[in-house]
């Protein structure tokens, strides 16, 4: 019977726009029932931000024109953002698709007629989804709790919106290439997170990124990390600061020129490597 | 696509590790409709074999045809034709009973409906529960409902029942059955013969990567190996010996001796070899030389 009525009338493909859509609900849920992505991934940039700004409460990190402090939150604001894209995206989306190989979710998949496209939209669709929750809460608790002064022009925002979005998708497809690289879920974790503290740590995510070496510093704007950091830096800081940067000034067209090509590099390779499954190991 | 032609065709299927041949020339064909059990001990090939026909290996030799299409090319098309329940499944299971079977019927064309299927898979209880918080036997309900939903042409079943208690295996055949009624035509491995002899039209077995035997599963081996033996005692003290007679008259075999004996035999029986004797012979006789006797005397 099956066969017949399927063969006798066309029936209507599920479109792969569609799915993907579905599969970002159906990602997001299963993100935020899992408590360890909930806290080290989600919520780490909000505790550090809070144990920064408490800690070096004290701090000051330079003048505004109008001549007031800046303090440790609002300095530190951009380079928490900077750190929610790397992990909401990168580290995020390594460990879970090198999981979902290790235990079967992919092998499953596999077996069904799920486009490959369906299952990256609803991935991207996750990481965009809880990276800009995280972004939201950030902004929120440092104006909130840490009363760090905003800014008003909605260039600032779009800015801050642009590098968000540039930035998050870099660290995503990235995550996803990366995702290749553990042999098993179990080893996921020790594999991709001293890559990503790395990179925060010479990306001027934790220290001071004016403080760094020269030459750390050029190593660093390789990786796209330290650019979205610097794009948050220039949206968010007042003008006065830009003194510290390398060049003495915002550099928004090298945000965008290094991130792009992260992206367009990181499509790439994930068109080329991946796979549902390992064949026959 | 021609109703007559078989779902799955298999010739001199070859899949080699380096020089170890894990499947060794097996051919095998399934008829539209038909259930067909491919049984086996644990790495005789079956697992191998199943999953070049989902395309989830790459052959090293001989044909595979699934609905048509090489199993190594498949495409979406093809495998919205398709069920697929795999033997393990480990995922992490953030999802409800009725969330996972509702997100994965939009993968599917024409899906059952999610209800249905949960009731036919006995899960009514659970539907809202975390697939992370079932016990294995209901996890594994999940996968065979999983693989039924988008309402399969060819439904493939990798030891479906592992972890099943009686009562539920029996709901899993009662639910094979309703499937097969409607249609579908089913691959099963597994490594309970009283399931093979329940569910399948046919069955094959298969050691060391070959079919060793292929037939309606109460004829594997051929006749000679449902021949019944009559078993009895005689003898006196020291003496006394187990006889053991294969006939295909087992009644005039015990009229016979009755009336030599003149007495009631001692710990006289019948036995009809059951499907394990039968497939155990299959399988010892694939490993070792095979050792045919037909009348043999052992003590008691």
């Amino acid at each position: 019977m099956t066969a017949h009525t399927a063969s006798a009338r066309p029936l209507q493909h599920p479109n792969p726009l569609a799915l993907g859509i579905a599969r970002i609900g159906y990602e997001v849920r299963a993100y935020f029932r899992q408590p360890d992505s909930v806290f080290f991934t989600f919520l780490f940039p909000v505790l550090l931000l809070t144990i920064f700004a408490t800690a070096f409460g004290e701090q000051e990190y330079g003048r505004d024109a109008a001549g007031d402090p800046i303090g440790a939150a609002a300095y530190y604001l951009p380079s928490m953002l900077a750190a929610g894209i790397l992990l909401s995206g990168l580290q995020n989306l390594a460990i879970d698709i090198a999981v979902e190989r290790g235990d079967g979710t992919l092998k499953r998949l596999a077996g069904t007629p799920l486009p490959v496209v369906s299952y990256f939209i609803g991935k991207l669709g996750q990481v965009l989804v809880t990276g800009a929750a995280q972004a939201v809460l950030l902004i929120a608790v440092a104006a909130i709790a840490f009363r760090v002064p905003l800014p008003a022009s909605p260039e600032a925002w779009l800015t801050v919106l642009w590098v968000f979005l540039l930035g998050v998708l870099t660290s995503a497809v990235l995550g996803i290439a990366l995702s290749r690289v553990p042999r098993s879920g179990k080893t996921a974790t020790a594999v991709v997170i001293p890559i990503v503290l790395v990179l925060q740590f010479v990306s001027g995510v934790y220290l001071q990124f004016s403080l760094l070496p020269e030459w750390l510093q050029n190593v660093a704007n390789v990786f796209p990390v330290a650019w979205a950091a610097h794009g948050m830096r220039a949206a968010l800081l007042p003008d006065t600061l830009a003194v510290l940067e390398q060049g003495g000034e915002w550099n928004l067209a090298g945000v965008a020129i290094v991130s792009a090509a992260w992206l367009v590099g990181g499509l790439v390779l994930c068109a080329l490597t991946f796979r549902w499954i390992r064949k026959d190991t | 696509m021609n109703s007559q032609q078989p779902v799955v065709r298999v010739h001199d299927l070859v899949k080699r590790y380096g020089q170890r041949a894990v499947v060794d020339g097996a051919s095998f064909e399934i008829a539209r409709g038909e259930t067909f059990a491919l049984l086996g001990p644990n790495g005789a090939g079956k697992s191998t074999t199943i999953e070049i026909l989902e395309g989830y290996r790459d052959r090293s030799g001989g044909l595979a045809e699934v609905l048509g299409t090489d199993p190594g090319k498949g495409g979406l098309d093809w495998k919205r034709r398709l069920g697929i329940v795999l033997q393990s499944s480990g995922e992490t299971g953030n999802a409800t009973v009725r969330e996972q079977l509702r997100h994965f019927a939009r993968f599917y064309p024409n899906p059952r409906d999610v209800e249905e299927v949960i009731a036919a898979v006995g899960l009514e209880q659970h539907a809202a529960q975390m697939i992370k918080k079932l016990s294995g036997g209901q996890r594994r309900r999940v996968d065979v409902a999983l693989g039924i939903i988008g309402r399969p042409e060819l439904l493939f079943l990798d030891e479906p029942t592992t972890g099943f208690d009686p009562e539920a295996r029996r709901r899993f055949w009662d639910l094979i059955r309703s499937l097969k009624a409607e249609g579908t035509s089913i691959l099963l491995t597994t490594h309970y013969l009283d399931e093979a002899a329940q569910l399948a039209d046919r069955a094959g077995v298969i050691a060391g990567g070959r079919i060793v035997a292929l037939g309606a599963v109460h004829s594997l081996g051929g006749e000679d190996a449902w021949t019944p033996v009559v078993r009895w005692r005689e003898g006196e003290g020291a003496h006394e010996r187990m006889h053991e007679h294969r006939t295909t008259t087992p009644g005039a075999v015990v009229a016979a001796l009755q009336s030599r004996l003149g007495v009631e035999p001692d710990g006289l029986e019948v036995v009809r070899p059951s499907l394990e004797d039968v497939y155990l012979g299959l399988i010892g006789a694939a490993s070792t030389e095979p050792s045919t006797t037909t009348d043999q005397e052992v003590p008691a």
